[in-house]
């Protein structure tokens, strides 16, 4: 009977894993997503760091070497003030992300919290909150931006919130319906009835169930939002020169396309292997984490 | 290891397998052993397994949850392919029409594919889900009988028309337009049975066939089954949990565990002499109505082969601690794009009833008689409509600040699925401690003391605290359940289908420690069931629940021993019987349908009060769903 026994409980220590290490057992075998995971954490570790880990100072002129191609001394080569491209780069790389985290962060926030007062509370108070959000997903989320830093006016933090606002409704909507299936579970039922209400059954019990797909949706949201500010810069709306914002560099070197292209690559190169990054470790933690996707 | 030989030659199984020689098996399992990929190992979940499927013969391979029954049929089937298991060794030796016999192991999967429907069939578990839903019965019937029988589209209907017939669905012609979700549960289990049955196949596999059936509606279906099996003259392997449903049905069992045979033999001999350990203790877990007849009291389920002594824990010098009075609760239909109301259902219908201090009153029925929404109600998950709820004389019918935190501590609820009922990213502690912060009965340390108390009391130990509920097979949770149940210190427990989704042996522990608490406790129970012999053992009082309302409710020993209402009669004489021997006298059982509890809106139910027949026995004497 020892070898049965041994059996069942091998079978048994399948099912018996905590959702944290179901969750870990399914993502290592996303070879894609842990990749993107290390170059994010890379480029993250990068930039933070970029006063130890870029060559030279983003603002400093240097009238020696303008517009100078990649090199020794250059790895990106040079503008047409004679600045290093890929410390620009680097220290670009903290307002980007810097954009895209704190705004995504700020969006996801209110999101979540308005999704769980509508999910939760229902009647009147969730239709007028969804009604917002409908009205606020109608608009082309660069359209609504623009509007935003137009009425704000132009700069990083501006941008933030114009991005922020338009993450809202999309975290709103994701997080009301996992809160209209929760309230329905058999343990929240179960809470209810030992006489659990209010604020403290919605953040015992379901919040933390709503936040798998939270989770997920801001790491696919983050590189929607790096996208977003690069493009308001891009268009004059975000980050002023000479702050060196990837999408201010390429707006930049825009004059400069097809004779010096390294002033738009590698910028461009930045966003693109970024937000590449971001969509792929959200598909690898979508397939982890999100039960109802699986 | 464990494996017995075949049974001895001419076993006498209720002649139904007469004419037939015991050479000649059908199916031949032997050596059979299957494993599932387990991370990066697999994990033999069946191993070398032998029985036999002689023709005409009901074989029953009965185990609880994790034993590889089912793995067994699917293997036999070879649908294991498709779920991910592998053949590790042995072989399906099965004996095809020309008699010439096919090692199912290996055959192709294009040659299982002809031999599944009409050598081959199989009927699964869920008539829900095995259903197209969006296509009409009469087309899927017809479907299999075009494919394996090659009839053209007209002759195919004619043929469903008659499967129908076979299986005793009233008005067949009408049925076969109709969609699956226009049929009960009951009725869609028959027509998969005319499905499986439309190809004339040699071997039936029923895989928990009744076991999402109602008990009047199992045994319903298991009579149709047997009396196909001797028309057909087809095998039967019937994979079950239920010894009561062995005893009906089988022939020959089969008892697995853990993946092994642990011992097979002849129906009336394993249930006479059961020669392996386990066996003995699985027949000794199974509750039997009856076996407290002409006894008042209830008495735990014996444990070591003992028997308990009765329980005497009513307190009937003090005041009621619950009387529901008049209750109602109905639920608005509503279709349409305008949501226009189009009936009610009467879930609850001047349901009246007290249960007194240290008391268990059993509110027992069959599926959607209301019997749940009763116990919702009074806990406010559901809100009733009309009536008054009181609690230790107190009204807590209108919930104000005061009376809900009364009703919240004092009555506690345990749900039926304990896989369902704990919040899965909190520990073990932090659950069962949430009625007690919730209450703010203790504070600090004192919490923590009380939790590792509770669990102690619960049989589990004081560690159990920091674990999380995956952790814990489903007995262990609802042990969990009944602790946190008890955290607030509550006078009344409702036990709704607490014990429903555990394995036989682990439900009479529940049941016992359910009411080694109310003595020592004195606690009372609301013990909301559909398992008659589980509710002999532990209530005190029955009430029978039937369309929303209550047709009997009395003494336990009078309502079981000598029930009044035609309702009570049907459903005990419905409930299975694990005793082969008891089979014989085929019992009354009439194949009419429950009626829906919805009504339109001009056509209430009829209701009375009920009539008083014996002491502390009231009986409805008014019509209720043609019944009375």
């Amino acid at each position: 009977m020892s070898e049965t026994t041994a059996s069942s409980r091998a079978l048994a220590d399948t099912a018996l894993r905590s959702p944290l290490g179901e969750f870990w057992r399914r993502f290592r075998t996303k070879r894609v997503a842990i990749g993107a995971g290390i170059v994010l954490v890379l480029i993250v570790l990068t930039s933070v760091l970029a006063p130890w880990t870029a060559p030279y100072n983003p603002t400093t002129p240097d009238y020696q070497a303008i517009l100078a191609g990649p090199s020794w001394a250059h790895w990106f080569g040079t503008d047409a003030y004679g600045r290093d491209i890929l410390s620009r780069v680097i220290w670009g790389g903290r307002i980007s992300l810097w954009v895209g985290f704190v705004s995504v962060a700020l969006g996801g926030v209110a999101g979540v919290v308005l999704g769980l007062i509508s999910g939760y509370a229902g009647g009147w108070v969730d239709s007028v909150i969804m009604r917002f959000s409908d009205v606020l997903l109608a608009f082309p989320g660069i359209l609504l931006a623009i509007g935003i830093v137009a009425v704000l006016g132009p700069g990083v933090t501006n941008v933030i919130y114009a991005v922020a606002v338009f993450s809202v409704p999309v975290f709103a909507r994701l997080v009301r319906g996992s809160t209209l299936a929760l309230k329905q579970s058999v343990y929240v039922q179960a809470s209810r009835s030992i006489g659990v209400r209010g604020t403290a059954l919605v953040l015992r019990h379901i919040f933390p169930g709503t936040l798998p797909g939270v989770i997920v949706y801001m790491s696919l949201r983050v590189g929607t939002a790096i996208l977003t500010a690069a493009a308001l810069s891009f268009i004059g709306l975000g980050a002023q020169p000479p702050s060196p914002e990837w999408g201010a560099m390429l707006a930049d070197g825009r004059s400069y396309l097809g004779v010096d292209d390294q002033l738009t690559l590698f910028p461009g190169l930045a966003i693109f292997v970024t937000v590449l990054a971001l969509n792929l470790l959200g598909d690898g933690l979508r397939d982890a984490l999100d039960q109802r996707l699986r | 290891m464990i494996s017995t030989s075949p049974p001895p030659d001419g076993c006498q199984a209720d002649g139904s397998n007469a004419g037939s020689s015991a050479a000649e098996t059908l199916l031949d399992v032997s050596g059979l052993s299957v494993s599932f990929p387990a991370g990066r190992q697999r994990a033999t979940v069946v191993r070398n397994v032998d029985l036999q499927v002689r023709p005409g013969e009901t074989v029953a391979v009965v185990g609880e949850s994790g034993s590889g029954k089912s793995v067994t049929a699917l293997a036999i089937t070879r649908l294991l392919d498709y779920a991910g298991g592998r053949i590790d060794a042995g072989t399906l030796a099965f004996r095809l029409r020309d008699g010439a016999s096919l090692d199912l192991a290996r055959a192709p999967q294009e040659r299982m594919r002809q031999l599944r429907g009409p050598e081959i069939a199989m009927v699964f578990q869920e008539p829900m889900t095995s259903l197209n839903p969006v296509l009409r019965i009469g087309n899927q019937i017809a479907e299999a009988v075009m494919l394996h029988q090659g009839l053209g589209a007209a002759a195919a209907r004619e043929e469903a028309r008659r499967m129908l017939e076979r299986v005793r669905i009233p008005e067949a012609g009408r049925q076969l337009d109709r969609y699956p979700f226009q049929l009960s549960g009951g009725m869609r289990q028959r027509v998969m049975i005319a499905m499986a049955l439309s190809c004339r196949p040699r071997l039936l596999i029923a895989d928990e066939p009744t076991t999402a059936l109602d008990v009047t509606v199992q045994a319903q279906v298991l009579r149709l089954m047997r009396a196909l099996q001797q028309e057909m003259g087809m095998s039967l392997l019937f994979i079950t949990h239920d010894m009561g449903v062995v005893a009906e049905i089988a022939d020959r069992v089969v008892v697995m565990r853990d993946g092994l045979v642990v011992e097979q033999g002849d129906v009336g001999a394993i249930f006479a002499r059961p020669q392996q350990d386990y066996t003995r203790r699985l027949l000794a877990a199974v509750p039997v109505l009856g076996s407290l007849a002409g006894e008042n009291l209830p008495r735990p389920f014996p444990e070591n082969g003992k028997e308990p002594p009765p329980q005497d824990t009513v307190d009937a010098a003090h005041k009621p601690v619950l009387e529901v009075d008049r209750l109602v609760t109905r639920f608005e239909v509503r279709r349409g794009l305008l949501g226009r109301s189009v009936g009610r259902i009467h879930a609850v219908e001047h349901v009246s009833f007290m249960v007194r201090p240290g008391e268990t009153l059993g509110l027992v029925g069959e599926s959607g008689c209301g019997k749940s929404t009763t116990g919702r109600s009074i806990i406010r998950l559901e809100q009733p409509e009309a009536g008054s709820i009181r609690l230790d004389g107190e009204d807590v019918t209108e919930l104000t600040a005061d009376s809900e935190k009364l009703l919240r501590r004092a009555v506690q609820y345990v749900f039926q699925d304990p896989f369902a009922s704990l919040d899965p990213r909190l520990t073990i502690g932090f659950s069962v401690a949430e009625p007690i912060r919730t209450h703010d009965l203790l504070r600090g340390r004192a919490v923590e003391e009380r939790v590792g108390a509770l669990l102690e009391q619960v049989g589990l130990g004081g560690g159990y605290s920091r674990r999380y509920p995956h952790e814990l097979s489903g007995g262990q949770r609802q042990r969990v359940c009944i602790a946190r149940a008890l955290a607030s210190e509550p006078r009344l427990i409702i036990a709704d289908e607490a014990v429903a989704a555990l394995d036989v042996s682990i439900r009479s522990q529940v049941v016992n420690l359910l009411m080694d608490l109310q003595r020592r406790l004195g606690v009372a129970y609301l013990f909301i069931s559909h398992d008659m012999a589980v509710v002999e053992r532990i209530a005190h009082r029955v009430a029978v629940m039937y369309l929303g309302q209550i047709v009997e409710i009395g003494p336990r020993g009078a309502v079981l021993g000598d029930p009044q209402h035609a309702y009570t009669r049907r459903l005990l004489a419905a409930v299975p019987i694990p005793d082969p021997a008891r089979r014989g006298h085929e019992r009354a059982l009439d194949d009419s349908e429950v009626p829906s509890p919805m009504r339109r809106h001009d056509d209430p139910p009829e209701v009375a009060p009920l009539v008083r027949v014996g002491p502390d026995h009231y009986v409805a004497r008014h019509r209720i769903g043609g019944l009375f």
